[in-house]
């Protein structure tokens, strides 16, 4: 293992040290709790938008706590869950009277431990959104259900606007619903990554092959297939995304999503093979989004998200948003 | 009763053997999960083995903050699971007479029950419950014959081994490891892999 760090046990704390030193100007930092808030909150009767996960998807959540997007962010171990205490000591500090929103990712230890801290946060509405667009995974009786992905990055752009100008906590949930229903999609992986505290690679890839439908914690994919070019890549998510959603009847937002070792270049190239596609295919690409956005450490690989979107979501998209991660309009 | 000594006797044979054991679960989770249940519980364990037995009134109340200190600090899907196993065994287990394999079972059961409600899951699905369940009927069939503590333990330990094993060929239906599909058979499930030191541990320090 090669990696920038001091002591593979103190990764996460070490980092939210050097987040909390690089954008004091947009959020704070609890170190005790691991909850990274928004500079000003509690903003009073504004819903509070929390999320957090395990650390390594960054700038995922931390970089998305701000004006225009979330309230708070919850800091897990590497790839891990964050407790219910952190949970509950974000919501209690981002709560200015207008109830709290959890955007949770579905993974069976992120569900388990939001659950435990919506039932001990006494007094303040909570509701929750579990956002599951990952078209690699069987919706079935036979999974823990599709895993949350890139829908989660667009979900926390467009409900943190609907909170930013005043929405309440019923519209801000029915829109995070509904931007989660109309969002799919789809990762693939040329290397694995490995996480510090384990030290080896979470999976073994040979030099010509590559696994389609990846995750974003290092699990290996429901395929593994010889590798292929990035048109034929591009061709393989589009065909993915498309044949389990129509896109074609209203404008799309599309991410092409870095994993965290694909350089901008590829991505680049890869994006404009999808775009292509996306067209030929009637989609009507209205906005895109292509970077590191939900990154599984130095995973090389990338992921497709697309959102079926209408003159409301597309507004709240353009809205204002000062995160580390994110920022346009302000 | 199940005294305090030897509840926290209990819990630090657990939090030394996950230690010794955490590379081993790590690399079964590794294979079918995402590589962190040996640091994840040892981290747990090793909060959990620093309480001091001496603040505690009595073993419940020593448990409980076990399974609280669990969920406070495992994340992932152990620290509830575990979390709520230890509350529940600790809300079970008696406040008089000796400790008996009735008593013993009981409160497995009840730890068998919360781990059921909060993960949902159900036998055969290649989780923690496949190597509890067993154990926990094994402790209270051994209960029902009037069995002494020690056999009662040791019956359950070699069901929890029994079950263990059994999930090797399991496909997994819940957690991370079912998205793997039919690459999740092969490998023992990590849960039911730790759950058995527990029942281990408990042989080695309740008898």
């Amino acid at each position: 293992m090669k990696k920038l760090i001091n002591d593979a046990g103190d990764v996460v704390a070490e980092a939210l040290v050097g987040m909390a030193a690089a954008h004091g100007d947009v959020v704070r930092v609890d170190h005790e709790n691991r909850v990274i808030l928004r500079k000003d909150a509690p903003r009073k009767g504004k819903v509070g938008l929390i999320s957090g996960g395990g650390s390594g998807h960054e700038p995922m959540h931390g970089g998305y706590v701000g004006l225009g997007m979330l309230d708070a962010a919850c800091a897990g171990e590497v790839f891990t869950s964050p407790v219910p205490d952190q949970m509950l000591a974000a919501t209690q500090a981002v709560d200015g009277g207008a109830g709290v929103l959890h955007i949770v990712k579905n993974y069976t230890g992120d569900v388990m431990n939001f659950d435990m801290a919506a039932e001990m946060a006494d007094g303040i509405r909570v509701e929750s959104i579990v956002v599951d667009d990952d078209v690699a995974v069987k919706d079935s009786l036979y999974t823990a259900g599709r895993r949350g992905v890139g829908t989660t990055v667009l979900l926390e752009k467009i409900v943190g606007a609907a909170a930013e100008e005043g929405q309440d906590l019923d519209a801000c949930l029915a829109l995070a619903k509904k931007v989660n229903g109309q969002g799919r999609s789809m990762g693939m992986a040329l290397t694995p990554c490995t996480v510090p505290a384990a030290g080896k690679p979470s999976f073994e890839l040979g030099e010509d092959e590559m696994e389609m439908g990846i995750g974003i914690h290092g699990e290996p994919g429901r395929a593994r297939v010889p590798m292929g070019s990035a048109r034929e890549v591009a061709a393989q998510l589009v065909e993915a995304v498309l044949s389990d959603l129509d896109f074609t009847d209203s404008p799309a937002i599309v991410m092409l999503n870095g994993m965290g070792g694909t350089p901008l270049l590829e991505l680049y190239l890869v994006y404009g093979e999808v775009e292509r596609l996306l067209t030929d295919a009637g989609v009507e690409v209205a906005r895109s989004l292509v970077g590191d956005y939900i990154t599984s450490l130095e995973m090389a690989g990338c992921s497709l998200t697309v959102l079926k979107a209408d003159e409301e979501i597309l507004r709240l998209w353009d809205a204002p948003v000062v995160t580390a991660g994110l920022r346009w309009g302000a | 009763m199940l005294d305090t000594s030897t509840a926290a006797a209990w819990l630090k044979d657990y939090a030394e053997t996950i230690h010794e054991n955490r590379e081993v679960l790590t690399d079964l989770d590794r294979q079918i999960g995402d590589s962190d249940h040996g640091s994840n519980m040892d981290r747990g364990m090793a909060a959990v083995a620093a309480l001091d037995p001496a603040e505690f009134p009595d073993a419940a109340a020593l448990l409980k903050k076990a399974g609280m200190t669990l969920v406070s600090t495992v994340g992932g899907a152990s620290g509830p699971l575990y979390g709520t196993f230890f509350l529940r065994f600790a809300g079970s287990i008696g406040e008089d007479g000796e400790l008996t394999a009735k008593a013993l079972g009981s409160a497995f059961a009840a730890g068998l029950e919360g781990v059921r409600a909060r993960g949902k899951a159900a036998d055969g699905e290649k989780t923690m419950i496949d190597a509890l369940a067993p154990a926990v009927a094994a402790l209270r069939e051994a209960a029902a014959q009037d069995a002494s503590v020690a056999d009662a333990l040791a019956s359950a330990v070699s069901a929890a081994e029994q079950g263990r094993d059994g999930t090797v060929d399991m496909l997994a239906t819940k957690g991370r490891a079912s998205y793997l599909g039919e690459r999740s058979r092969g490998v023992a499930d990590p849960g039911a892999t730790s759950v058995t030191l527990l029942l281990q541990s408990a042989a080695r320090t309740l008898s």
